[in-house]
């Protein structure tokens, strides 16, 4: 069932091998990007509108408007009253939602394909002719201080990396949360919201993704006549977001709080993004992660810190780096009980230091590349995760053939380069490690 | 996070299916049945099996032995440790999934064509001959005891097992199919060899494919990976009695936002009114923005996130329940406002709101069956209910037929604010616990 009604989303998991299928590119005169990715085994349509605007473009001292607005979007019109638009695509058996994250804002709706331009006719209407009053502004912001407790603060793992992101981030708005700051939520008003929704919400500064059973001169027709006629920002600011300075110093926090049932370790290094036309060091970033920390039982964490000599009951790396500015490169892991954390913490450096030493194991590597191949096959399944995929992309400056690339970049990896990214990459300096910790430890 | 109380929600959700796609019954060479939908345009093959028994199948005093067990399937096999194992797998790009419900041992697998034969190999020898090694019997436990400390301190799990302790005493379905952090501890290698014998056997086997697979080459395959299990497994347990009475039980936890999970008796899912109590609880509280329960509480007031009702048809026992979290201050005024909601729902709907219930769910149904994988998973859970093979067929006019009158019926019958339990999980402000 759907909990979550509209909520924002972290993109931790891998980014999975894209496809090779007939996909379509073009542009309103208005400057819409439009996306059409065909499917057509089942007669289902997805529509997702990505707006190139997230919690890193928000104006100082106002976190969490980017997503708050998310939230306003299922508002009255002027042709819609509250709640409408979501009555609209249920009464044709259509489920919607929406997300937001740092570089993007997301409206979907999955419908029988037949009920497209009707969507289309809605989401329109929505882009330019909110309606905002400030009931309507002081009641969702109540619910998304709820939202705000439910997900962050009764949650210390929520909370923690809320910390360590904040302290990863000197000077680019990377560090603040999505949701916002919750002194900050508090004090959104109507006059914010408005200025941001006339400004970002605008057929030039959005992707529209459509994905199944389609074809793309349909598609064209009906995006010509619901999006044609919506003036584009004729001032649109270009999403220069101030920019991290290098960092000299290793940073560390310690977070106890009493709710915590068992220590945890974590570490994100800064690391470079997926580049368009030059996805290489991306790809090996990907190898890296999952050579590491890839899998709980053949992973090189796994290996030596569950099963030679356990230190840990669980241990992760990732990488994502499908971002407009920087990527993230993350390791951690669970302490078994009687584990101190600086014991654990020292067994994975050293894990890491005789990986920088001595490089990956070959059949490992192999695995992990046949693994990514059968990635883009799985991928194939899944019409809405390809929507998201080329959405995501397009939403933080790479291209349809960056997407249409990957899966080829991903099989062109070499341990040279898995080891070069290594070394660039893991180095403390430019780390946050951080320890959440229980009550007891926090009493000694 | 909800799963634990309410397993089987959506296993019926489904319909007209679009032409193409045709169910077939596939019976192995050996009898093992199965549901196949061939789909050759992608070279891949989802499968899905279920052994009906599950955690309920624990053994008093061994709680927690099926849920390890299942958790250890992976973790090495015949000549393979569990690093053999995962390198095998993964060398295949195969992907076996195994879990452990109230109701059900589940496998979902992915396998790729090109080496379909190798990877089916090696779900038999994970199914039929897992090894159960000491040291990876005490990394999955440590696993599991670690999952059963956080579960501990996390309020929607603690609203969960004082709602099944409450609803269900001492069956099974009353504690954590985890098990508790004495029972896991004392769980020995000799009792999950029985968990294992228990609860895989032919006996209960409920099959699904979805994919690049021919019914010969499934027929062969079934064979190939189930056919060496015992052919009975242990007996179910009985019908579980539901001992909720109407009330409110605190249960003090230092958070924000206080959980609430309420419910009371439901209705099986094949009594004639079943239709008709899916979209009366579908209109209060279902998944969609428009229900009753998330207009009053969230969008008229702000009080909550989210809120939803569902029917938990489990095999031995039936309820209506549902969930949502509101701040401390709050939780009074959201505690009235769903007991008003309750009761109003036993009085019956309006004639839109049952239209725009319908149109809903009829037309989402068929939005259901899209992806090898999603398939696959509601054929299995449709076998796993008892409904035939042309359910989806059919099923949208089931929906269609249901009247104002039924709703009225039902309501009346399925919705008892007197009978209420209301678990708060929190430090709810003027609440307290009732007999």
């Amino acid at each position: 069932m759907r909990k979550v009604l509209s909520g924002f989303v972290f993109f931790l998991s891998l980014p999975v091998a894209a496809l090779a299928g007939p996909v379509t590119q073009f542009k309103l005169d208005n400057g819409l990007d439009v996306v059409v990715i065909e499917d057509h085994r089942a007669p289902v349509a997805v529509q997702m509108m990505w707006y190139r605007i997230g919690a890193a473009d928000e104006p100082p001292g106002h976190s969490g408007i980017a997503h708050f607005f998310e939230h306003l979007m299922f508002k009255a019109t002027d042709d819609l009253k509250a709640g409408e638009f979501s009555d609209i695509v249920e009464a044709q058996g259509g489920n919607d939602n929406a997300f937001t994250s740092w570089d993007y804002t997301t409206y979907y709706q999955r419908v029988a394909a037949d009920r497209l331009d009707l969507m289309m006719k809605i989401e329109a209407d929505r882009m330019r002719d909110l309606q905002l009053t400030d009931d309507v502004v002081t009641t969702e912001r109540n619910v998304i201080l709820e939202e705000r407790n439910q997900r962050v603060d009764s949650d210390p793992g929520s909370l923690f990396s809320e910390q360590t992101r904040a302290a990863q981030y000197l000077n680019h708005p990377y560090g603040i949360p999505v949701i916002g700051w919750r002194h900050e939520i508090a004090a959104l008003n109507r006059a914010d919201a408005e200025a941001f929704y006339k400004t970002f919400y605008a057929p030039n500064n959005a992707v529209l993704v459509v994905a199944g059973d389609v074809t793309p001169e349909a598609v064209r027709q009906m995006a010509e006549t619901h999006y044609g006629p919506v003036a584009p920002t004729a001032d649109l600011p270009a999403r220069h977001r101030p920019s991290e300075p290098p960092q000299l110093a290793e940073r560390r926090l310690t977070m106890r709080d009493a709710r915590v049932s068992q220590p945890f370790i974590m570490r994100s290094y800064l690391a470079p993004k997926r580049r368009s036309g030059d996805q290489k060091e991306a790809a090996a970033l990907l190898y890296l992660a999952e050579l590491l920390g890839g899998s709980g039982t053949t992973s090189l964490f796994a290996r030596q810190l569950q099963f030679a000599d356990p230190k840990a009951v669980y241990s992760y790396a990732f990488y994502d780096g499908t971002a407009l500015d920087s990527g993230t490169f993350g390791l951690g892991l669970v302490p078994l009980p009687d584990v101190k954390p600086e014991e654990a913490e020292a067994a994975m450096d050293k894990v890491i230091a005789d990986f920088l030493a001595s490089g990956p194991d070959r059949p490992a590597f192999d695995r992990i590349r046949t693994q990514l191949r059968a990635a883009e096959i799985y991928g194939r399944d899944d019409a809405q995760g390809l929507a998201q995929r080329y959405g995501e992309a397009l939403s933080v400056g790479l291209t349809v053939q960056d997407v249409q690339d990957w899966p080829q970049v991903l099989q062109e990896v070499t341990p040279e380069d898995v080891m070069e990214v290594a070394r660039k990459v893991l180095d403390r300096r430019q780390a946050v490690t951080g320890w959440l910790l229980t009550d007891e430890e926090a009493a000694q | 996070m909800i799963r634990r109380v309410l397993t089987l929600l959506f296993l019926l959700a489904a319909t007209p299916l679009r032409a193409e796609i045709a169910i077939q019954e596939v019976t192995s060479p050996g009898g093992i049945r199965a549901w196949l939908v061939e789909e050759h345009g992608i070279p891949f093959t989802a499968l899905e099996i279920r052994f009906r028994g599950g955690t309920a199948l624990d053994q008093p005093g061994k709680r927690g032995a099926v849920n390890l067990m299942t958790g250890l399937i992976e973790e090495g096999a015949a000549e393979m440790n569990a690093q053999k194992f995962a390198e095998s797998r993964d060398a295949l790009a195969a992907e076996f999934r195994f879990n452990a419900s109230a109701d059900s041992v589940g496998v979902s697998a992915r396998m790729l064509t090109e080496n379909r034969a190798k990877a089916a190999e090696l779900l038999r020898l994970a199914l039929t001959v897992p090894r159960f090694d000491a040291d990876a019997v005490e990394r999955v436990r440590g696993q599991v005891l670690s999952n059963i400390r956080g579960n501990a301190k996390e309020p929607n799990e603690i609203a969960g097992q004082v709602f099944n302790r409450l609803a269900f005493g001492d069956h099974p379905y009353g504690s954590s199919g985890d098990g508790t952090l004495d029972s896991v501890a004392a769980l020995t290698r000799d009792d999950i060899v029985a968990a294992h014998k228990a609860a895989l056997a032919r006996d209960r086997i409920y099959v699904a494919a979805v994919g690049d697979i021919t019914p010969a080459d499934l027929g062969a395959l079934l064979d190939q990976v189930l056919g060496g299990l015992p052919e009975t497994g242990a007996a179910l347990p009985g019908p579980a009695t539901v001992g909720l009475t109407g009330g409110i039980t605190v249960e003090p936890f230092p958070t924000p936002q206080a959980v609430l999970l309420f419910g009371h008796e439901g209705i099986e899912r094949d009594d004639p009114d079943y239709f008709a109590a899916f979209i009366l609880n579908e209109i209060l509280g279902g998944e969609r923005f428009g229900s009753r329960l998330m207009r009053e509480l969230r969008e008229k007031r702000g009080l909550t996130y989210g809120v939803g009702t569902w029917l938990a048809d489990y095999d031995q026992a039936d309820l209506v329940a549902g969930q949502f979290a509101t701040a401390s201050k709050t939780v009074a005024q959201s505690i009235e406002i769903l007991r008003a909601e309750w009761a109003k729902a036993a009085e019956g709907v309006t004639e839109e709101e049952l239209a725009n219930a319908k149109t809903y769910l009829t037309g989402a149904y068929p939005l259901r069956f899209d992806g090898n994988g999603p398939i696959a998973n509601l054929l299995v859970g449709m076998q796993m209910t008892g409904l035939p093979i042309d359910y989806p067929l059919t099923r949208n006019d089931k929906i269609n037929a249901v009247t104002l009158e039924d709703i009225r019926r039902v309501g009346a019958r399925l919705f008892r604010p007197q009978d209420l339990r209301i678990v708060v999980v929190g430090q709810p402000e003027g609440v307290t616990s009732t007999p």
